[in-house]
């Protein structure tokens, strides 16, 4: 642990969540067009994530900034790892790259993913606010 | 309050060889096509790293607001 708890906090949540989502609003009350986007674009690929709002504390997205070298909001990690911002995000579910990068079946090749094929993946998380 | 040209130039000057079209309806929001040969063999977090790094900290967020980005290898 180190002296300062929030950034502990903020790399738990990305070590603990496959797919993690920091984002303005909430994935149902999104507050940028740019998370807007972001969220539509990883509900879109069906995979549950988790969504963490920057909004509550300015100290959450300094935080952020300050581990992942990265400026600007949303940003998406999966496995540990920062995947991009929106116009990444969004480059990717285009090209069907963010189905790869999430383990999802791409959608031409597989339109309908019956229910009971799911693999026993992680449950959909609300982690909203966690680190306020 | 930042212009398109500005942050052509700036982009530009500090990816050597790229070339960006810089685009804004209201000098506060941006977005930018960059092709650039130093893009080559990098990723996309990457190349977007190497745009963010013609900016200075709390730019981005602050006087420009947003900056979309699009990435291109000549």
């Amino acid at each position: 642990m180190s002296d300062n708890p929030l950034r502990d906090a903020i790399e738990e949540a990305i070590r603990e969540n496959e797919v993690i989502l920091f984002m303005k609003g909430t994935p149902e009350q999104p507050m940028c067009g740019f998370s807007s986007r972001t969220a539509a674009a990883l509900q879109a690929v069906g995979k549950p994530f988790a969504a963490v709002d920057v909004l509550p504390d300015p100290r959450i997205r300094q935080e952020l900034s300050g581990l992942s070298s990265w400026p600007t909001i949303p940003q998406l990690f999966v496995k540990g790892e920062l995947v991009g911002g929106c116009d990444i995000v969004t480059e990717m579910f285009e090209t069907g790259e963010l189905h790869e990068a999430l383990g999802a079946e791409q959608p031409a090749e597989a339109p309908e993913q019956p229910a009971a094929a799911q693999p026993s993946g992680p449950q959909p998380l609300g982690v909203e606010n966690r680190l306020g | 309050m930042p212009t398109p040209d500005e942050l052509k130039a700036r982009i530009e000057n500090a990816i050597p060889g790229a070339e960006a079209v810089v685009e804004s309806p209201d000098n506060v929001h941006f977005s930018a096509r960059v092709r650039a040969d130093a893009f080559a063999g990098k990723s996309r977090i990457q190349q977007h790293r190497m745009v963010y790094d013609a900016f200075d900290e709390g730019e981005l967020g602050g006087a420009v607001h947003a900056l979309q980005i699009k990435t291109e290898v000549p």
